[in-house]
């Protein structure tokens, strides 16, 4: 970031296994960083959790980390963060699924973990920041601040994932790729003689080891009534269409897998609007129901200073665009007008508030309308 | 081994220590000649001659017959193939002869093999218990083998700890044993070189030993097994060593173990002395510099009842990790004796089972000596450790 430029600082890189988290360290030591590359092992019992090229949580990911580490040349060691995690994002993961919310554990690892547990950790050990690979930039802004903005490839950018930090952990943050595109990042890696360079990007859930969400949930949550099955209920007429094994399988907004017999009267596909915990109800009807004109946050987490009144924009999903809003700060609540209507917007997601490029911060939906 | 801050400071011998030249010198005159000490012509008759040299040379240094020495590719394979060769000949003999004993406090190479057989092949896997030194305690030994001693397979108790230091009472357990025709292994990979050790007094009917903990070569070591006992092949192929272990040779490695065994045993007490002085002044200015660390294991002044070269300390409110990182950074090389090939360290099973709480059995490092120690090495620990400890609390904290 740009006051750092020159400083030479000791570095604790975060290196999943993966060529994004490779590459960051590799240009941290570039830098003249003095960099110690760090793997989290996240599962407390290793074999459970994915297993091959994808996750990020396997003793393959483990030794492809070493490796880089071994080509980039600097130490590497292997931090036990099983127990932070389990109890602060796949607890939380499934207390929110129960809840009948679609909750982001991704969001919520870097908030407790990447940029908290490790962060702290690595301060108290005489280090200065943290680097991972996270496409997102970092600059000194006018009144000093470290202010962080979408990627230069606004196709790989993961602002979205980092809106939960707040000014002290932007201040310990490097993220190196913010200004470089995948495709440079994996040449960049080949060149670098790093074998992963070519190692697939790994999407789903890192701790959901064969990718089968529901089936996940199901086992993890399969016998917490009410979420062992309810009814699905038509939104127009009241009229029970089926039934279903799980609120955990559902989202709002989601179209498929519903296994309704019967189309629709007027023949248009229906999609989930509500999700009921206590009772276990889901709702479907028409995507037009779908509509949200307004959100309540909760938990809002600021960037910087918190905004009292704002115009600017908000993404609501990990791969989702931006809409124009006016956010309004109202003490441990934000309100989120939306200038025009989003579909499919699942409570236990999270808002990310933006100005330009600018994250401004973010909240959890709470409350849609 | 050197940092930016000078010359590493090595003290991790109990995991591996540097070759000493005598064998680096008897391997490399070994690794330019042809031969395959199994071929019947003049080059096959060198190399098997090398071997057989080799073989009473390694005798002689442990007080056995050759014919009891046997060459496996280390402490791991010696130690399967008498837990598992001896079980399984045991129990052709008698298929009561299920049981196997061992203490809590084990390596893994013992450990696994037994749980092994026992899900696999039936075994029932005793552990008994150990006192707060990690010392066996022979009463309940006693207690395992009495119950029931005609279906005891085996025993096998370690010659000494290898996180602990911790010298066990192989030749109490030998004598109980024996009273019931009870065969005993032990794993001695840490004790020789250490400590006397002599097969042949010892009574045990068979001993496990390695290179380089010795300063010979990776993937050379010994099963010494007594003349008269069966044992299962656990790899079959051309007949080698009694048919007991099948495979080609390795002339160049035996040539470098049987230098270094002959080498470690020779200077044994002079290597001793030299080590627990070491040894000791490290402990004494650790704890003057962090009064609460505290030596595990055996104490300092019972000579007889621990390692020489072991200091296995506990440094309460630290995590073993931050504080090996964090020597590390300044050049130290320790272990925190816990195995992680995972990625995810477990508390050790040897602190756990001398009754540490599983917080304790994580805040611990082992420094351990060995022939390129010095002085030097101390003083940079007891400058280091300080400071380490203070950030290693605060990382704990946070």
């Amino acid at each position: 970031m740009t006051e750092r430029q020159g400083d030479r600082l000791r570095v604790v890189a975060a290196m999943s296994g993966g060529v994004d988290s490779a590459v960051a360290a590799a240009r941290a030591v570039e830098a003249g960083h003095d960099v110690t590359g760090i793997h989290l092992a996240l599962s407390r019992n290793p074999k459970s959790y994915r297993s091959g090229a994808r996750g990020c949580c396997t003793i393959e990911d483990a030794n492809d980390a070493r490796r880089a580490a071994d080509v980039i040349g600097i130490p590497f060691y292997v931090w036990d963060l099983s127990d932070r995690f389990h109890d602060d994002v796949v607890e939380d993961f499934l207390d929110e699924y129960a809840a009948g919310r679609t909750p982001n554990p991704c969001l919520r690892c870097n908030e407790k973990i990447k940029f908290a547990a490790v962060l702290e950790r690595a301060l108290a050990l005489g280090y200065d920041a943290v680097a991972t690979g996270h496409y997102a930039q970092l600059r000194a802004g006018p009144d000093g601040d470290i202010e962080m903005h979408r990627a230069l490839d606004h196709g790989k950018d993961q602002s979205y994932v980092l809106g939960v930090l707040d000014q002290h952990q932007l201040a310990h943050s490097l993220f190196p790729l913010g200004g470089s595109t995948k495709p440079d990042v994996r040449a960049e890696a080949a060149r670098r003689g790093l074998l992963v360079a070519d190692k697939p990007d790994s999407h789903d859930i890192c701790f959901v080891a064969d990718g089968d969400h529901a089936g996940w949930l199901r086992e993890k949550l399969g016998d917490q009534a009410p979420n062992s099955g309810g009814p699905i209920i038509d939104d127009a007429t009241g009229e029970e269409l089926g039934r279903h094994e799980g609120t955990y399988g559902f989202t709002i907004g989601q179209r498929k897998g519903l296994r309704i017999g019967r189309p629709a009267p007027d023949g248009k596909p229906r999609f989930v609007l509500d999700i009921e915990p206590v009772s276990g109800t889901v709702t479907v009807g028409p995507r037009e129901r779908l509509a949200v004109h307004r959100l309540r946050g909760v938990r809002p987490r600021w960037c910087g200073g918190a905004p009292s009144r704002m115009r600017g924009t908000v993404q609501l999903r990990a791969h989702g665009g931006e809409l124009p809003a006016t956010v309004s700060v109202l003490d441990e609540f934000v309100e989120i007008e939306l200038h025009e209507p989003a579909f499919g917007i699942a409570p236990g997601q999270a808002a990310v508030v933006y100005d330009g490029t600018r994250v401004v911060g973010s909240a959890t939906i709470a409350v849609t309308e | 081994m050197t940092t930016e801050n000078g010359p590493a400071h090595y003290l991790d011998h109990a995991a591996t220590t540097p070759m000493v030249p005598a064998a680096v010198e008897a391997m490399t005159a070994q690794l330019v000649t042809a031969g395959n000490p199994s071929s019947l012509h003049a080059s096959g008759r060198q190399a098997r001659r090398v071997v057989e040299e080799s073989r009473e040379t390694i005798a002689q240094a442990i007080d056995c017959r050759p014919g009891e020495v046997v060459f496996t590719s280390g402490g791991t394979e010696s130690d399967n193939l008498a837990i598992k060769g001896l079980y399984w000949s045991r129990r052709e003999g008698d298929p009561a002869r299920r049981r196997i004993l061992a203490s809590a406090v084990e390596h893994h190479a013992v450990l696994d093999p037994m749980e092994w057989l026992a899900r696999a092949e039936d075994a029932e896997v005793e552990l008994l218990p150990v006192d707060h030194t990690g010392r066996l305690d022979l009463d309940a030994a006693r207690a395992a083998i009495e119950r029931d001693p005609a279906s005891v397979a085996l025993i096998s108790l370690m010659w000494a700890n290898n996180e602990v230091g911790t010298i066990q009472p192989v030749a109490e357990v030998v004598a109980l044993a024996h009273a019931h025709g009870i065969p005993v292994h032990t794993d001695a990979v840490q004790a020789l070189g250490s400590v006397p050790i002599d097969f042949a007094a010892s009574g045990v009917d068979a001993m496990t030993l390695t290179g380089h903990k010795v300063g010979g070569p990776f993937g050379a070591g010994v099963l010494i097994v007594r003349r008269d006992l069966d044992l299962v092949a656990l790899v079959h192929g051309g007949g080698q060593e009694r048919d007991i272990r099948s495979g080609t040779l390795d002339t160049p490695a035996i040539a470098g173990l049987a230098a270094a065994i002959e080498l470690a045993v020779k200077r044994q007490a002079e290597h001793a002395t030299h080590l627990a002085e070491l040894r000791d002044d490290l402990v004494r200015r650790v704890v003057e510099v962090v009064p609460d660390a505290h030596l595990h294991g055996a104490p300092l002044e019972s000579r007889d009842a621990r390692l020489p070269g072991n200091a296995h300390l506990g440094f309460p409110g630290c995590e073993g990790d931050s504080l090996l990182m964090l020597l590390d950074a300044r050049g130290i090389e320790c272990s925190t004796g816990s195995a992680c090939s995972a990625g995810v360290a477990q508390p050790s099973h040897v602190l756990l089972a001398m009754g540490c709480t599983d917080d304790a059995a994580r805040h611990s490092l082992r420094f351990s000596f060995g022939h390129t120690s010095t002085a030097a090495d101390v003083d940079a620990v007891v400058e280091a450790i300080g400071p380490v400890v203070e950030r290693a609390r605060a990382a704990r904290r946070a």
